[in-house]
């Protein structure tokens, strides 16, 4: 019997001073909201629409996050402005829905739709976390600082011509016979 | 038959196909572009490549194109193999070098045939590293956008715009690298079919400007099943809702009726059903400009109370309106109080239309039936204008002399550009008779251009020369006589001749004349047929139900014979003298509207009650074929407006009944309703088989009516409510408003909310729900035929008239159908008020001389009960002595009516 009692007894004072030594190592907890989280530039949080690098709005209504949304919380709709660019007349995200899997990000064309650090949304009625357009709207172009949709796409807007898009000759006159 | 070897195995396949027909037919998914079923191949994009082996020692093979290779006995192909698979996707990365990349902005974004031909083939990254070749794009009128970069030359466009539907201002512009579709220059596309380009294009060249003003991606609209409300032909098709309105309208495939085309009035036709000025709630009228909303339970209670006040309540129906609302209306009034609602100049038509139908010996063909008929003769009738799809199977009709051509000389019928030479010009032989000049002149072997009375005089002399036993017309001069000889010779010669006349003249005689036309081909024994043309979708079945005509109910109400009425989706208004419908509505104690949109005669009813439009409503249309088919509703209205209180017209009126009767609202299920309709009326016993029951299931699911994919459904109404309401319930039909449910295409079922099948999101996808690719419904094709012709003929009729002689100073009115502004709920939509022309009063040259008024002048056109002033067009085509005025423009005009005309002074010419 004795010599069963000594191991168990060291045991137990082994793991009484394991577990006092932890209150000197460095705390993985931080107390939050006194101290501010670490959140990585990638992480998945409250989503934006940004804008292109010349501030004008990105998001073209194609309704591509719209449709990978697996919880179906994005609706938007399309308007068409007076140069010819199409742009969300209204866009609606119903926060209490997401899941923040970042599925529209990743289907997104344009990089108008991104996901940014920030989780710091709780609101006490659920009706609160419904944003609109002008809730989601910010003023930057986000992580990507260079796209520019309709600089490629051969969608002809004011200032913008035909043949005038990445990669595009002018346009061609159908009335020549010449190659 | 043949059999076919396909990558090793065996099939039976129909030997007039091309390889492509056949390897879809089977379910092989074969990427293509340029083939087409209604218009068959002319291998202009080498997509549909296989490889071809002559027989089993044939390792090698070679690649043939599978839509130009016949699918003759002991081929074989296949489709899996690595170079044909490599030279299809070879294909495709040529065909996208010039691609804008904008499928994000394209409105044919998710619907797009090349977007699946793409993931198909397997291309998805540009490797072509040089410039891109551009275009200006066109404008092509309210209803076509257009963006030419998309374009990857497949001539399509210009297939179905110049050679299945007749356009001449879209064609093929360039060569080579400059090639470019579109108008000679900018300009509204005047064919009445251009809205099928959207269907037609394989990419977004051709995409529906209204849709893109409200855009919705084809993922997430709303469907159902329906029948086009806006003519009698009963096209099908797929309205698609989002956010509570009608967003597109779809073709859905019918293989007897539309197939794959339907006219823009259809297409473009339905914004009436989103307009803001719409009644969503009851509405009590107490005097001129005091309105007050009502909700569903007051206005119940006002209504049975001044019902049962009432001493007798008239009941008036509606063309426009589903048989189940007529016949509950009919119900609620009684056999004897129940008006049909059309006027009764309309009606004495209907009813002799009707009697053909049994008695003329002909059936009635389908419009898959007319496209194999081999001579036409349209009495009376501007096709386009009355009837437009069945205009256009006419037309094939008429080019269907190609394929007897080629047939003879062993080519396949799917070879369109060698048939297309072969025929030149030859065609079947087609007769118009009509005051002016039709869109189907060009194809037509004469065109007489007659009055009314002249057209049914020769009908006349038409049967009496195939049949000498039917009355002969006396007096006909030299010309006619040869003319009605030569139509009676290629009727009597040919192998189906047609007849088609219509009530768009308001002329029995003419449907007479028809009518004995089709009895001297009937005793012939001839597989003929006669169609005549009705005006309204439901023109057909109401005049089933037996109803008296819209004067009687007026006269009733106007000698106080009855002192409340009930009037369902109807503007009286539109069909008899607008003071007459006042004094008649004025004299009466209650007057109770149910309809959908703010009509004249809804102004001037005491109480109104939101009706659903076809959009939001069941019920049963009988087309001019006779064919009773079922539309469903896409939508329910308090889904997105909570505040609506729409109601099928039927509902209310079960309520109004109830309410009548001092009961509760008994729970009807609409299928109940229907069989009630067809025990009450035996003419109808066969609209119970026109749909399937609310009881209908696939493999025990409901049918759905939302794409699988259907976005938003967590959002789209959370600035009203975060926590979403559960689907509203549809206990009356097999469909649910939600993406749950069967939408698949492998089981065979007939009513097909949307065509979509995996790897297929454009309409092209219809090929898997069919036989045979362009053939029918693997379910079956909706809707039952009611109006058969009874057995034995009925002798001839002798009412000959009179010839039209000009009276002088006097003109007789001729009240011209048009496509766009003629039909009333249609005009209410902004695209078709965009697109219809301007109204003019049409006058002979001579007519005009003698006015010494020249084209552009502004008329006066004067009858007993109207004064209406209109801009002058000289029409050459038009005989003397006849006011040509376009539909829809004021009620009191009738066709026949006597009208006196001047100029207006000050305009340019004096008065003579």
């Amino acid at each position: 019997m004795w010599t069963s009692l000594i191991p168990a007894t060291w045991s137990q004072l082994r793991t009484l001073g394991m577990v006092f030594r932890h209150a000197f190592r460095k705390r993985e907890t931080v107390s939050y909201p006194e101290e501010a989280v670490y959140l990585s530039p990638r992480f998945r949080g409250r989503i934006v629409l940004t804008r292109d690098p010349d501030g004008e709005e990105r998001c073209v209504a194609c309704n591509l996050c719209a449709v990978a949304c697996p919880v179906d919380c994005i609706a938007l709709e399309k308007g068409e402005a007076e140069d010819g660019r199409w742009y969300p007349a209204s866009f609606r995200i119903n926060f209490s829905r997401c899941i923040y899997c970042g599925m529209c990000e990743e289907a997104c064309p344009t990089s108008a739709i991104q996901l940014t650090p920030d989780f710091e949304m709780s609101e006490y009625r659920r009706q609160d976390m419904v944003y609109e357009k002008e809730d989601l709207q910010i003023d930057g172009p986000g992580k990507d600082h260079d796209y520019h949709f309709y600089k490629v796409a051969g969608l002809a807007i004011a200032g913008k011509g035909k043949g005038e898009a990445q990669d595009e000759k002018p346009p061609r006159d159908v009335r020549t016979l010449l190659p | 038959m043949a059999t076919i070897q396909v990558d090793g195995r065996r099939y039976a396949v129909d030997d007039r196909d091309n390889l492509l027909q056949a390897c879809l037919t089977l379910g092989f998914d074969l990427p293509y572009f340029c083939w087409h079923p209604a218009m068959g191949s002319v291998g202009a994009c080498r997509q549909c490549a296989v490889k071809q082996y002559r027989d089993a020692d044939d390792t090698q093979g070679a690649l043939v194109m599978a839509c130009m290779t016949p699918a003759a006995d002991g081929t074989r192909i296949s489709i899996a193999d690595d170079q044909a698979r490599e030279f299809r996707a070879n294909v495709i990365e040529w065909l996208m070098v010039h691609h804008p990349h904008d499928c994000p902005v394209c409105e044919e974004g998710g619907h797009c045939h090349l977007q699946d031909m793409t993931v198909m083939t397997g291309h998805h990254r540009r490797r072509y590293r040089f410039r891109k070749r551009t275009h200006r794009n066109q404008y092509l009128g309210p209803f076509i956008a257009h963006e030419m970069n998309r374009c990857i030359t497949c001539y399509r466009c210009v297939r179905f715009y110049r050679d299945y539907a007749g356009g001449t201002d879209l064609g093929a512009f360039g060569a080579g690298d400059n090639i470019y579709f579109g108008r000679h220059r900018e300009g509204v596309l005047e064919n009445a079919f251009a809205g099928n380009l959207t269907e037609v294009c394989p990419t977004g060249v051709f995409t529906d400007r209204p849709h893109s003003e409200r855009y919705a991606r084809k993922w997430d609209l709303q469907f159902a099943p329906s029948v086009c409300h806006q003519c009698a032909v009963g096209c099908n098709t797929s309205p698609g809702e989002r956010y509570g309105e009608i967003r597109r309208i779809e073709n859905r495939y019918h293989g007897e009726v539309n197939r794959f085309f339907l006219c823009d009035r259809g297409r473009f036709g339905h914004g009436y059903v989103n307009r803001d000025d719409r009644p969503r709630r009851p509405e009590w009228h107490a005097a001129a400009g005091e309105t007050r909303v009502l909700d569903v339970d007051e206005a119940l209670e006002r209504g049975g109370e001044a019902l049962r006040r009432a001493r007798r309540v008239i009941g008036i129906g509606s063309p426009r309106a589903s048989l189940e609302s007529n016949h509950q209306l009919c119900e609620l009034v009684g056999q004897d109080n129940f008006s049909t609602g059309i006027a009764e100049r309309e009606q004495v038509c209907l009813a002799r239309m009707r009697r053909l139908n049994l008695d003329a010996g002909l059936p009635t063909p389908t419009l898959r039936e007319v496209e194999a008929h081999d001579a036409v003769l349209v009495l009376g009738e501007d096709l386009i204008a009355s009837a437009a799809r069945l205009g256009l199977a006419v037309r094939q009709a008429v080019l269907g002399r190609r394929e007897v051509l080629a047939e003879a000389r062993d080519i396949p019928a799917w070879n369109a550009e060698a048939v297309m030479t072969l025929a030149q010009d030859a065609r079947h032989p087609l007769f118009i008779a009509y005051p002016t000049t039709t869109e189907l002149d060009a194809i037509a072997e004469r065109c007489l251009h007659l009055a009314p009375d002249d057209i049914a005089r020769l009908g006349f002399a038409v049967a009496h020369a195939i049949d000498a036993t039917a009355p002969a017309v006396g007096g006909l001069d030299e010309r006619t006589r040869a003319t009605a000889e030569r139509i009676a010779e290629a009727l009597r010669s040919a192998r189906r001749p047609l007849v088609i006349a219509g009530g768009s003249l308001e002329s029995p005689a003419i449907l007479e004349a028809a009518g004995n036309v089709a009895r001297a081909l009937a005793t012939r024994e001839r597989r003929g047929g006669l169609t005549l043309v009705r005006r309204e979708a439901n023109s057909t079945g109401v005049e089933l139900l037996d109803g008296r005509p819209l004067e009687w109910a007026l006269d009733a109400l106007g000698q106080g014979d009855a002192d409340a009425v009930v009037v369902l989706e109807n503007d009286l208004h539109r069909r008899l003298p607008g003071e007459r419908v006042d004094r008649a509505l004025a004299a009466a104690e209650t007057v109770i509207a149910l309809d959908h949109q703010r009509t004249a005669t809804w102004e001037r009813a005491h109480l109104g009650l939101p009706a659903a439009s076809f959009a939001e409503a069941d019920g049963t249309l009988v087309s001019l074929e006779g064919r009773a088919q079922r539309f469903y509703p896409v939508y329910e209205p308090r889904y997105h407006r909570p505040e609506s209180r729409i109601h099928p017209g039927w509902r209310w009126l079960l309520a109004l009944h109830a309410g009548l009767q001092r009961r509760t609202l008994p729970d009807v299920a609409f299928d109940d309703l229907t069989r009630d309709c067809a025990r009450r009326h035996p003419v109808l016993a066969g609209i119970v088989a026109a749909a399937p029951g609310a009881d209908e299931r696939v493999c025990g699911l409901k049918l759905a009516r939302q794409p699988h994919r259907y976005s938003g459904r967590t959002a789209m109404r959370a600035d009203l409510d975060v926590s979403e309401p559960s689907p509203p319930r549809d206990p009356d039909t097999p469909f649910t408003f939600s993406m749950e449910g069967y939408a698949g295409f492998d089981r065979p079922r007939r009513e097909v909310p949307f065509a979509w099948a995996p790897g297929w999101n454009s309409p092209q996808a219809w090929n898997k729900f069919t036989d045979e690719v362009g053939g029918h419904l693997r379910g079956g094709d909706p809707g039952a035929r009611l109006l058969e012709p009874a057995a034995g003929v009925a002798g001839h009729v002798d009412a000959i008239p009179p010839p039209f002689e000009a009276g002088v100073g006097e003109w007789r009115v001729v009240v011209l159908p048009r496509l766009f502004g003629g039909e009333e709920t249609s005009s209410r939509a902004a695209p078709i008020m965009a697109r219809a022309p301007a109204p003019t009063l049409r006058l002979a040259p001579a007519d005009a001389r003698r006015l010494a008024a020249e084209a552009g002048d502004t008329l006066v056109i004067e009858t007993s009960l109207v004064h209406l002033t209109l801009p002058l067009l000289v029409d050459a085509a038009l005989p003397s002595g006849l006011v040509g005025i376009p539909a829809g423009l004021a009620a009191a005009l009738s066709s026949g009516a006597p009208a006196r005309l001047s100029v207006v002074p000050g305009d340019g010419e004096a008065q003579p």
